[in-house]
C-alpha cells in the first residue's frame, strides 16, 4: 500500500515537469505497475550514489541507451556536479560548461536528482539495493593521501584538497582561512591540482576578478569565492616552489596547465638548469604528449628567452619553479613551535628506466624556508558503508569492469572505481563503460529486473521517517539562481553559497 | 562553372577564416554566447544556430553578388560518414559551415562535447580518414594541447568541434575512438603509488 502511495506521489512529481503527451504515457506505465498486473510494465530502476561527473555521465549513458530505465542520483550536498563545481579551478570556466550537459541529464524525464542525502548515514546501501534493481557507487575520492612526515599538523600546512575546496566554496572548507602572510609557498606534488593551486596563489588578483582581455581566453569573470578573493588580495606570497620526487620526464601535470604557468602575467620561472641535463636527447623517443610537455618545459627552463620574454621576466614580481628529485622529510616549525617555517627535503636520485623509474634518497637533505606548505600528492576514496567491499591498499572498490566483486546488483564508476587520476574525458569513458556493463547485465539477465522495485518512492519513505528532506533538481535551480543573482551584483558569474544551512533555506523557500 | 568554383573557393576561404569562431575570445559572437550562457541560459543548440547564421550570412553575400538563386542547393551539401564504436557507418548529409561535433549531436551520434567547443576538454575526439585529415587546416596549439589529453590518441586524431565542413571535405570519415579501458593522459595505465 505504501508503495502504491509512493508511486502516486511520484506521478504527481513527474506531472509537474512533463509535457502532456509524456504525462499520459508515463501515468499509464506507472498506473499499470501500481496495480501490479504485469511485471513487464515495471521499468528497471537504477540508483546512482554521488552527483559528480562520474554519476552524471553514468546516468546519461543509461537513460540515453535504454528507453525504459529510471535513474535516480543521490548526492550528499544540496548542490550537484561534484568536482566540476568544487574542484575545477575558478579561472577555467570553459571546463564548467559541462554543467549544461549534466543539467540536461538531470532534467531528463527518466532521471531525477536527490541532493542532501548522505548514503551510508541517512540511508544504507542495502536499503538502496532493496529499492532499486541496481546501485552504482560513483561517490569519488573525498579523502587525501597524507605526507606521513613530522610537522604535518602545524598551522600553515594544508592539503591541496582543502585549499582547493576553500577557494571553490566547499562548505566543509569554508573556515580554512589560510594564512598567506609569507613570501614562499611550497607545494608538494606536480600534478594538475598542484599547478591550479600555484596559479591561484600567483595570479594577479585582477585576473581572478575579471579575466584579462589581453589573454587569449574567453573574457569571463571567475566564480572564486569572495572570502578567498579577499584573502588572496592581501597575500604576501611571491614565490611558489612545486616539488616532485622524480624528474622532469615524470612531471605529472598536463601541457595546458604548464602553459598557463608559463604565460601567467607578472611571474617568471625559476628553475634549476642542472635538473634538465640529458633531457633534450631523450625527446625523440618520447610519446607525443610527453614529448610536447617536455619541449615546453625545456623551452622555459633551459633556452635563452627572446628579448620581449626576457623583459617580461625581468619586470615580474612573482616567481614559480619546479624542484625535482626532492621528497619531504619534515615540516620545520617556527621558533615558537606554532606554525610552519620551512621544510626539509631529501635529495633523490632515480633508479630504473622510462616511465618505470622510482626515486631513491641519496642521504643528502636541503632546507627551504617557507610559511605555507600545500600537499598535493593525491586524493583517495574512502569506504562508504560496511556492506560494500573496499580495497584498503588501493583505496578503491574492488571491481571487474565496474561490477563490484561478489555483490550482485552493485556497480561503481569514476574515481572510486579506478583511483583519482585523469581528466574529465577519462571519467566520462570510465562511466560509460560501467553503464555499458550494467546494461549488458540487464540484457543478459545476470541482473534481475523482473521484480517490481519502489525506486525513489521507497527511499523517500525511509528518508521521511528519519527526518531527511531531499533537495530536488528544481530546488537546486533556486540555489543556482540565487547564486547567479549574488554574482551579478559583484560582476561575477556566480557567488557560491558557502553554508549548507543557507543552501537548504534557499532551496525550500 | 568557373564562377561557381570561385564562389566555392571564396566560401572555403571565408569558412577557413571563420573556423576560429567557436573559440575566439575576441569575436563578439563568442562574448555574446558566453553572456547568453551565463545570463539568459540559451540552450546549446540555440547558440550553435547563432554561430551558424553568422557563417551563412557571409555565404549569402556571395550568392547575391554572383548568381543569386541560380545555384543548386545540393552545391552546399557535404557528405559526412561517422563510424561509431561498434564499427557501424552512419552517413549524414551536412552543409558547408557545419561544425562536425554539433552535426553529430543533431544526428544523435554518441559523441560528447563537454566544454561546448571552447577547447577545454577532449571529449569530442575523433579519428579522421587519411585523405581528409591532410585537407584540414593545421590544429592550433590549444587543440594540440587538448589532444594530448585525449584517451587513445592517434596520428589522425582531431577534436571534432574544430572541424568546420567545407566542400573540400566532402566524403570525410570520422571514427569515434573505442575506449574500453582506462587510459592515462599519455597512454599508459597508471600504477598505484
Amino acid at each position: 500500500m505504501s508503495t502504491h502511495k509512493g508511486v502516486l506521489w511520484k506521478i504527481r512529481m513527474l506531472n509537474i515537469f512533463l509535457t502532456s503527451t509524456r504525462r499520459v504515457r508515463i501515468t499509464r506505465l506507472h498506473g499499470a505497475r501500481g496495480l501490479g498486473t504485469s511485471p513487464a510494465a515495471s521499468c528497471p530502476k537504477v540508483c546512482i550514489v554521488g552527483g559528480g561527473p562520474a554519476g552524471f555521465y553514468t546516468a546519461q549513458h543509461l537513460v540515453k541507451t535504454r528507453p525504459d530505465v529510471q535513474v535516480d542520483i543521490y548526492e550528499r550536498l544540496p548542490v550537484p556536479f561534484g568536482l566540476v563545481r568544487f574542484g575545477v579551478a575558478p579561472d577555467h570556466p570553459e571546463v564548467k560548461n559541462v554543467m549544461n550537459t549534466f543539467t540536461q541529464t538531470a532534467q531528463h524525464a527518466r532521471c531525477s536528482f536527490h541532493g542532501n542525502v548522505s548514503v551510508g548515514k541517512d540511508v544504507t546501501v542495502q536499503e538502496l539495493q532493496e529499492a532499486y534493481h541496481a546501485v552504482v557507487l560513483s561517490y569519488g575520492a573525498e579523502g587525501n593521501r597524507t605526507l606521513g612526515v613530522p610537522g604535518e599538523d602545524l598551522a600553515g600546512v594544508h592539503s591541496a584538497k582543502d585549499f582547493v575546496g576553500w577557494y571553490n566554496g566547499l562548505p566543509t572548507n569554508r573556515d580554512l582561512r589560510p594564512d598567506l602572510r609569507c613570501e614562499t609557498a611550497v607545494i608538494l606534488g606536480q600534478g594538475n591540482v598542484a599547478l591550479d593551486v600555484a596559479r591561484i596563489l600567483l595570479s594577479p588578483v585582477d585576473i581572478l576578478k575579471v579575466r584579462d582581455l589581453s589573454l587569449l581566453r574567453p573574457c569571463n569573470n571567475t566564480d572564486i569565492t569572495q572570502p578567498a578573493l579577499d584573502t588572496l588580495a592581501e597575500s604576501s606570497v611571491r614565490r611558489v616552489l612545486i616539488v616532485g620526487r622524480r624528474g622532469p620526464l615524470q612531471l605529472a601535470c598536463t601541457i595546458k596547465e604548464l602553459r598557463e604557468m608559463v604565460n601567467l602575467p607578472g611571474t617568471r620561472p625559476e628553475m634549476e638548469a642542472s635538473d634538465f641535463e640529458c633531457i633534450a636527447k631523450m625527446l625523440k623517443v618520447l610519446p607525443r604528449p610527453r614529448k610536447r610537455l617536455t619541449e615546453l618545459l625545456l623551452k622555459v627552463a633551459v633556452e635563452t628567452p627572446e628579448e620581449t620574454e626576457l623583459e617580461r621576466r625581468n619586470s615580474a614580481k612573482r616567481a614559480w619553479g619546479f624542484r625535482f628529485f626532492r621528497s619531504p622529510v619534515e615540516i620545520l616549525p617556527s621558533d615558537d613551535l606554532t606554525r610552519a617555517a620551512g621544510i626539509r627535503l631529501a635529495v633523490n636520485r632515480l633508479e630504473g628506466e622510462g616511465e618505470d623509474v622510482w626515486a631513491v634518497t641519496t642521504g643528502e637533505v636541503e632546507d627551504v624556508e617557507c610559511g605555507l606548505v600545500i600537499s598535493s600528492i593525491g586524493y583517495k576514496s574512502l569506504p562508504i558503508d560496511p556492506a560494500v567491499p573496499f580495497d584498503p591498499r588501493k583505496h578503491i572498490i574492488p571491481n571487474t569492469m565496474g561490477r563490484v566483486q561478489k555483490c550482485a546488483g552493485l556497480y561503481c564508476s569514476g574515481w572510486v572505481k579506478r583511483g583519482p587520476t585523469g581528466v574529465i574525458a577519462t571519467t566520462m569513458n570510465d562511466s560509460f563503460d560501467t553503464a555499458r556493463t550494467l546494461l549488458h547485465d540487464m540484457d543478459e539477465g545476470t541482473l534481475d529486473i523482473s521484480t517490481v522495485k519502489p525506486g525513489s518512492a521507497g527511499v523517500t519513505t525511509i528518508l521521511e521517517k528519519r527526518g531527511v528532506k531531499p533537495v530536488l533538481f528544481s530546488d537546486w535551480e533556486k540555489i543556482d539562481s540565487e547564486e547567479s543573482k549574488r554574482g551579478e551584483a559583484r560582476g561575477k558569474p556566480r557567488e557560491k553559497l558557502l553554508d549548507v544551512g543557507e543552501m537548504l533555506k534557499v532551496a525550500w523557500t | 562553372m568557373a564562377a561557381s568554383a570561385s564562389v566555392r573557393s571564396s566560401v572555403g576561404l571565408t569558412l577557413r577564416l571563420s573556423r576560429v569562431i567557436p573559440d575566439c575570445s575576441k569575436c563578439p559572437f563568442n562574448r555574446l554566447n558566453s553572456y547568453f550562457n551565463g545570463v539568459a541560459g540559451l540552450s546549446k543548440v540555440d547558440r550553435f544556430r547563432t554561430l551558424n547564421r553568422h557563417l551563412q550570412t557571409s555565404r549569402g553575400l556571395y550568392h547575391s553578388e554572383e548568381s543569386a538563386g541560380a545555384e543548386d542547393p545540393e552545391e552546399d551539401a557535404v557528405n559526412v560518414v561517422y563510424i561509431d564504436r561498434s564499427g557501424k557507418r552512419i552517413p549524414v548529409k551536412a552543409k558547408v559551415g557545419d561544425n562536425a561535433m554539433y552535426l553529430a549531436h543533431r544526428h544523435n551520434i554518441e559523441l560528447e562535447g563537454a566544454c561546448e567547443a571552447s577547447l577545454a576538454c577532449s571529449t569530442c575526439h575523433v579519428y579522421v580518414n587519411r585523405d581528409h585529415f591532410n585537407k584540414l587546416p593545421e590544429p592550433e596549439e590549444r587543440e594540440d594541447d587538448m589532444l594530448d589529453m585525449a584517451p587513445a590518441l592517434q596520428e589522425n586524431s582531431r577534436l571534432s568541434c574544430q572541424i568546420i565542413l567545407t566542400q573540400e571535405l566532402d566524403g570525410i570519415e570520422l571514427t569515434l575512438p573505442k575506449v574500453t579501458r582506462n587510459f592515462y593522459v599519455d597512454g599508459h595505465v597508471p600504477k598505484p603509488h
